[in-house]
């Protein structure tokens, strides 16, 4: 049964990705990215991959919608009709030789679930065994995230504050004193006309923040963890902005915050891997935070995730401040 | 008791399922973009409604029958929402009801 239920949600992946290529209105190319990131997170929910899931369903079809509508704004709703040579034979030959070097490469590959596969075999055993024992929280993927492979994810904090920091330039180019002495915008864009959503939105968006500090905060527990609440929080105040006014979100967290957040997310995280050289052990050693190794190891995670929460919310919040502030 | 709530689930189950269907067809089927959002809008609270109710009377008195609940209610606040949303941009972006043959015969319409 759930194969089939697999097969049929990676075609329609497939028709998707076909639809999205093929669109030339490119709004609906945005809204079709938004379905083809939902269908993922379904996908990865198959794969019992909660936490990745989450974070799809969460950044792929809600936040970076958003972005792409913003950036929709700025240029004309059309692809731009061009005339071009279809060169269908290089199309085919390209696409029929990477369907080839796939298939051929998916011989080796072993059956999905299969235990004796090598990725369940390396450090996978290892990692289930020794966390109820070194860190003593219920969730491994977040074991594995936050103590075991902290490298990897303090990488990629900094991988999401640097693309902030890009786009921030980019979108800010020519034009100086746009962060942080933005000037006040001229259109109150809101949906306070609308009084519907209006009303259903502003119930909505307690319970979405909420549910963001729930996901960050049970994230030893269940699925979660600071990338998803960052996503999910971000997600609330952007549509507090797009129900109030994009100036009434600014109001309550000043461009300045924002940057603030961002950066003081990922120094949190990197000044307890610091924190833990200056206690006597090794960087990202969350053992020596306390008197007893597990309960360091559950401080540490909490502090960095909470750091990767805040870097998160931060960079996502600047980056759709910046769209909004080119669309004025 | 236990066979009576099963069955009263499943049929739950198998009707929601049964509506959430019509509601594809219907928007599929149907003429114009308003009949069509009324096809799949309503069915798409009255679907969950009942998959939701079934799914909840399965899981018996426990933490994930309250877990359920309160999806249904973000289902039943959001769905409405949304299709109102979607109506009125349509509706202000100059979308008319109706096929290009009944407007045709509509007097009351500039003919084109």
């Amino acid at each position: 049964m759930i194969v089939v239920f697999s097969l049929f949600l990676l075609s329609l992946l497939v028709v998707t990705a076909i639809a999205i290529v093929r669109s030339e209105n490119l709004f609906s190319a945005v809204m079709l990215s938004g379905i083809f990131s939902l269908l993922m997170a379904l996908n990865f929910f198959i794969l019992d991959a909660a936490d990745v899931a989450l974070t799809e369903a969460a950044v792929g079809a809600g936040v970076s919608t958003v972005l792409l509508l913003g950036a929709l704004a700025l240029t004309p709703t059309e692809e731009r009709r061009r005339k071009r040579e279809r060169k269908v034979a290089a199309t085919l030959v390209t696409v029929t030789m990477i369907f080839l070097a796939i298939s051929y490469a998916s011989f080796d590959q072993p059956r999905i679930g299969d235990p004796d596969a090598p990725v369940h075999r390396h450090v996978a055993p290892w990692y289930l065994e020794q966390t109820p024992e070194l860190i003593d929280i219920p969730n491994v993927v977040t074991a594995v995230l936050g103590s075991f492979r902290g490298y990897d994810t303090l990488g990629e904090v900094y991988v999401v504050l640097t693309a902030g920091i890009g786009v921030l330039f980019l979108l800010s180019a020519g034009r100086p004193g746009l962060l942080p002495h933005r000037r006040e915008p001229r259109i109150e864009s809101s949906l306070k006309s609308h009084l519907i959503p209006h009303v259903v939105g502003r119930v909505l968006i307690p319970f979405i923040v909420l549910f963001g500090l729930y996901v960050q905060f049970h994230g030893e527990y269940g699925p979660g963890g600071g990338f998803q609440a960052g996503a999910i929080i971000a997600a609330g105040i952007i549509l507090f902005a797009l129900l109030e006014g994009e100036g009434a979100a600014l109001k309550v967290l000043p461009p300045r915050v924002l940057v603030g957040l961002a950066i003081g997310g990922a120094l949190l995280y990197l000044l307890v891997g610091v924190a833990c050289m200056l206690l006597g052990g090794n960087f990202l050693d969350y053992s020596v935070l306390a008197a007893d190794p597990v309960t360091g190891q559950q401080i540490g995670i909490i502090l960095i995730e909470l750091g990767v929460g805040l870097a998160v919310t931060g960079t996502l919040l600047s980056i759709f401040h910046a769209f909004a502030a080119r669309e004025q | 008791m236990a066979i009576v709530l099963d069955a009263l689930s499943w049929a739950m189950l198998v009707g929601g399922a049964l509506f959430v269907l019509i509601g594809g067809i219907g928007a599929l089927r149907m003429p114009d973009f308003f009949t069509r959002m009324h096809a799949s809008s309503l069915t798409d609270s009255l679907g969950p409604m009942l998959v939701l109710g079934g799914l909840a009377l399965q899981s018996g008195w426990s933490l994930e029958t309250v877990k359920v609940l309160a999806i249904l209610l973000f289902l039943l606040i959001t769905g409405p929402t949304a299709t109102y949303a979607l109506g009125h941009a349509a509706s202000v972006a100059g979308l008319k009801g109706g096929t290009r043959e009944y407007r045709a015969s509509d007097p009351r319409e500039p003919r084109a």
